[in-house]
């Protein structure tokens, strides 16, 4: 029922959602981190800055995309200069603006975690001699497992479905930048293609009800381990 | 000294200003809720910084205000047992208890851990999560946690404070093994009264952010000018006593406060030494021999001291032997009596408390 193109479509939105995940991981628990544990000038404006792609409308986050990452703008005339990479309507741009759109919902998710964790059980890990590193590595990390899980899981879902952002920064082009949406789209635009756009439409729903579904499973373990 | 601490720190609406030693054994820092003792162990395990001051463990240099030294918590070499345990609820007992040596300063010692297990009563409970334990069991863990850190002085923060009173003496004879069997400098803060009079060899009395005593258990709990400071209902002399014999009618006869004592049958083999302690509420005071009376224990002093408090209330001390006994009486009675400094007098003690007491101790 897919053709070639759709399910390039398919395995492009896993590997720029999987990328986007990945990418946006650590960099999220370093701001989650700061944001939830730190008191700075400048906390309410990073605050903005990393919720703003949740506010702004995603065809606006995708335009600001193409004026720094195009070939031309500031940002992507330092990565084509310095390390010949190029993002505009590359699969690596739908990896930028997938991580860009999914960042507040990861960033949220692990604020909450390291919030629910009580500094007075790291300061316990201090008088037993583990220095900052270990201690985030061996009491904090593991007790925010849960809000990263979830993090993840929110962040891999809303990558899924990014469109706006992606159409517009990287267009929609069939085996290089068509994602599922993009291909939904583009197959509801063609009359006689409604069958493929109800395919894909279950493919996507499949991919994230069973990411929803793992991460509720090792919610639950970790839940138990805490509990009993 | 195995600890030393000076140290000047803004707390709230008052300021911390003091400085004492501990010497090896517990030294109990005593004070009021709110009176910054707290913050005086925060400081000692650098888990706060104080705004001037110097602090030295076991002769090292931990923090000096005017040099600019501050070692960090974790290489500060102290164990801390806090009030709300703070295990960590991911591992088990038993990553608990071994997390200073996978991941802080202690250095895997198979004998001390199994030693410290035992000491404590863990062995059933090492696979257990902190979620399900008990209070009493939580706080153990804690304790044998600090301890199995390799530290160089403990320092616990009212570690009976969060337990209802069955758990406090569930806990109390494995904090006076730790005291009695341990080589360790303790700094145990607390605002029980009972539970310093039992366990502490020193105590540092502060009141509005300064030291006000510093002496052993004795002395302070003999002094009366303190019995204000520690509560006048908790107010009593605290002394050693020797186990002489066990009377086959089930008293134990006790020499103590220069005379003898007998005392419902205590759990110590003959020539151990226990600890006493006479609260001042509990002392009458006659000028006479009492005679046809029923009460067993009569010490016969000298009046050292007549101290009158603010209200109807007075604190009589006695010299017995080499101890003091307190005496809380009222002024009235005072008068009617004539009672002076020099004049013999005699103490009916109605009750007495009585705990373990390692010999060598003091």
């Amino acid at each position: 029922m897919l053709g070639e193109t759709e399910w390039m479509a398919v395995t492009l939105s896993v590997q720029v959602s999987l990328w986007a995940t990945v990418i946006s991981l650590p960099v999220a628990i370093g701001v989650a981190y700061v944001l939830a544990r730190r008191d700075f000038r400048g906390h309410a404006v990073l605050n903005a800055l990393v919720h703003a792609p949740l506010v702004l409308p995603p065809v606006v986050t995708g335009y600001l995309l193409l004026l720094l990452f195009s070939r031309n703008g500031p940002a992507g005339q330092v990565l084509q200069d310095w390390f010949g990479v190029t993002l505009a309507f590359r699969w690596t741009g739908a990896v930028l603006a997938a991580a860009i759109m999914a960042f507040p919902l990861m960033v949220r998710a692990i604020r909450l975690g390291f919030e629910a964790v009580d500094p007075k059980l790291e300061q316990a890990a201090k008088t037993l001699g583990a220095g900052p590193l270990v201690v985030f590595g061996t009491v904090t990390l593991p007790l925010i497992f849960p809000g990263i899980l979830a993090g993840v899981v929110l962040a891999f879902a809303k990558a899924m479905g990014e469109f706006g952002a992606t159409i517009t920064f990287v267009s929609n082009i069939p085996g290089q930048t068509q994602t599922i949406p993009s291909a939904i789209y583009s197959a509801m635009q063609v009359p006689g293609q409604e069958p493929v756009a109800m395919t894909l439409v279950l493919i996507s729903a499949g991919i994230a009800v069973g990411a929803l579904i793992v991460s509720e499973i090792l919610a639950r373990r970790m839940q138990r381990r805490l509990a009993a | 000294m195995a600890l030393s601490v000076a140290l000047k720190h803004r707390l709230g609406a008052f300021s911390l200003d003091l400085s004492f030693d501990v010497p090896n054994g517990v030294t109990a820092l005593f004070g009021r809720s709110g009176a910054g003792k707290t913050s005086v162990i925060n400081a000692v395990a650098g888990l706060i910084t104080p705004r001037a001051g110097r602090i030295c463990i076991q002769n090292q240099v931990v923090f000096d205000h005017a040099a600019g030294i501050n070692v960090p918590a974790h290489k500060r070499g102290v164990g801390y047992v806090f009030q709300d345990a703070r295990l960590f609820p991911h591992l088990s007992v038993a990553g608990n208890l071994s997390y200073a040596v996978k991941f802080g300063r202690a250095v895997a010692d198979d004998a001390l851990h199994h030693r410290i297990v035992d000491m404590l009563g863990l062995g059933h409970l090492m696979s257990r999560r902190p979620a399900g334990l008990s209070g009493g069991e939580k706080q153990r863990v804690a304790i044998a946690r600090a301890l199995l850190s390799s530290p160089r002085v403990l320092l616990m923060d009212e570690p009976l404070a969060a337990l209802d009173g069955a758990r406090k003496s569930e806990i109390l004879p494995y904090l006076e093994t730790l005291r009695d069997e341990l080589d360790l400098p303790i700094l145990y803060v607390s605002h029980a009264v009972s539970e310093i009079a039992r366990l502490a060899d020193q105590v540092v009395v502060i009141q509005d952010g300064q030291v006000v005593a510093n002496d052993t258990t004795e002395a302070v709990f003999a002094d009366a000018d303190l019995a204000p400071s520690l509560g006048l209902r908790d107010a009593g002399a605290v002394m050693t006593g020797r186990v002489m014999a066990h009377d086959p009618d089930g008293l134990t006869h006790l020499s103590a406060a220069g005379g003898h004592m007998y005392l419902p049958q205590i759990q110590a083999p003959i020539g151990a030494t226990v600890r006493l302690r006479i609260l001042a509420q509990d002392v009458t005071l006659m000028r006479d021999a009492p005679q046809n009376i029923s009460a067993l224990n009569i010490v016969a002093g000298t009046i050292l001291a007549v101290r009158r408090g603010d209200g109807p209330g007075a604190i009589v001390t006695l010299q017995c032997g080499p101890d003091r006994i307190l005496a809380r009486v009222t002024g009235r009675s005072v008068d009617a009596m004539g009672l002076q400094v020099g004049m013999p007098c005699y103490a009916v003690v109605k009750s007495v408390s009585v705990s373990p007491n390692e010999v060598g101790q003091h």
